[in-house]
């Protein structure tokens, strides 16, 4: 399969980008969209040519590292799944493909489609851990947890912090992320002490990262490749409404 | 969860308000009545007036606040953007709703102060001694650009409300996988009743269905 390339090509943050024409020929419909981008890059070093900078890591959409807007969806046009999942042979033969990075100001761009999401690790280091006991672990039957609240802390919980919530949001929101990690730890027993400092925080933290509002477009879930609901968002809405009134009443 | 709170009021005021409009199918003297009974509840009508005012003030100023924060959010726009699953109406909701406030103005000035048409104040009381708004509605509507203008104000205030009748439940924390897509499908089907039940109004009028009760 022949494709035709528009990539987003930017020295470096400071520095405009700009979409640049590439050609790749003879792609077998078996190759991953990455893969493509490695035969595109190995085609550029051949001809002297300062390859495309690109974030991936386990090719096998379990780490969240890449992080491409493909034809205009985050990730690309087969949902769900993150890009490194994305094969040729979902495009035509021939096709004008475009490529750019995750467009969040909150992602400022460090070259190419390679983008600086440490906003995302900021919001987590706020509170989305659990303040554990050290020691040896309780009694397993010791900690009643239902089959429900299970099920949905692991949803939760399959978050892999790509940012393509964020990225698809028309109003570059991470509230999916968020709501994502405050679920995960609040349907579960141990994060109950932490339950409300951690929603207050880790809010407050994502609006001064310059994240945007939810509006309820659930554009984020469309395309996010561990298909966390938007129902966690609902969930956030509840947990911070929960926190502030729980702290207005002087707890 | 402001403009989820002030959106409810304000979807409530126009189910109430589009009630108390048709009673134009049932005769002159309903609704003749109906509005000289809202008049007669005096400083009550005035709280119910500033408390909407309020909310729409606050629905606002609040949404305005969050959209400039929005379009930080993102400064550097997508060379190509394609939604997966964002309507058009959710997505255009600040549109719509300026519009639909240029509209809300020009039609108070038009039936409430009425100031826009002088033909309004020729308009004799009715033989019950009300003040004659079937008639001023008639007159008002007969004219085709102001009809147009309130179908295009009532399109863009469906399409608001297309996304905003459900999506208030999701900003208050209700969602649930089966009743989210209900709430959203019968959001919809509200909405174009909605919209249907206000234009019928006007169309009637056009059509001649509705003729004024007096001549001027």
């Amino acid at each position: 399969m022949n494709f035709q390339l528009r990539i987003w090509r930017q020295p470096n943050r400071k520095s405009p980008g700009k979409l640049v024409d590439y050609e790749v020929r003879d792609i077998s419909p078996n190759t991953s969209f990455l893969e493509m981008l490695d035969i595109l890059n190995e085609n550029l070093l051949r001809a002297g040519k300062e390859p495309i900078a690109f974030d991936s890591d386990c090719r096998e959409g379990i780490c969240g590292t890449c992080s491409l807007t493909v034809n205009g969806e985050a990730h690309g046009p087969d949902h769900p799944g993150a890009v490194c999942e994305l094969y040729m042979r979902k495009f035509r033969d021939g096709a004008t493909i475009t490529v750019e990075p995750f467009r969040v100001g909150s992602f400022p761009i460090v070259k190419d489609l390679v983008i600086d999401r440490s906003a995302l690790d900021r919001i987590v280091q706020a509170g989305g851990f659990i303040s554990a006991r050290a020691g040896s672990a309780p009694e397993a039957n010791s900690v009643t947890v239902p089959k429900h609240h299970a099920d949905l802390a692991m949803e939760a919980a399959a978050c892999i912090g790509c940012g393509a919530c964020a990225a698809a949001c028309p109003n570059g929101s991470a509230m999916l992320f968020t709501s994502a990690k405050v679920s995960h730890l609040a349907l579960l027993p141990q994060g109950h002490p932490e339950r409300e400092s951690r929603v207050l925080k880790m809010v407050q933290v994502m609006d001064a990262e310059g994240f945007g509002n939810c509006t309820n477009t659930y554009e984020c879930e469309a395309v996010c490749p561990a298909e966390i609901s938007a129902s966690f968002i609902a969930k956030l809405n509840r947990e911070y409404a929960r926190a502030r009134f729980r702290r207005s009443m002087g707890e | 969860m402001i403009v989820a709170i002030t959106g409810i009021i304000l979807i409530l005021f126009v189910i109430g308000h589009l009630l108390g409009n048709l009673q134009i199918f049932i005769g002159p003297d309903w609704i003749n009545g109906y509005s000289q009974h809202l008049r007669d509840l005096g400083p009550l009508l005035w709280a119910v007036r500033l408390f909407l005012l309020a909310a729409v003030i606050i629905h606002i100023w609040v949404t305005i606040q969050l959209a400039i924060e929005n379009r930080r959010a993102r400064p550097e726009a997508y060379m190509d953007k394609q939604y997966v699953k964002a309507t058009f109406a959710s997505r255009h909701m600040v549109m719509s709703g300026l519009i639909v406030l240029v509209f809300i103005i020009y039609h108070l000035a038009h039936f409430t102060v009425r100031v826009t048409d002088n033909r309004f104040t020729l308009l004799r009381a009715d033989p019950l001694g009300h003040y004659d708004v079937y008639s001023m509605m008639v007159y008002g509507f007969q004219n085709y650009l102001v009809s147009g203008f309130y179908v295009l104000g009532l399109f863009l205030l469906a399409l608001h409300l297309s996304h905003g009748s459900s999506s208030f439940f999701q900003s208050l924390g209700l969602n649930d996988k089966k009743l989210t897509p209900r709430l959203a499908l019968g959001g919809r089907i509200f909405t174009w009743l909605l919209f249907a039940g206000y234009t019928s109004i006007p169309v009637a009028i056009l059509l001649g269905l509705i003729k004024p009760a007096q001549q001027l």
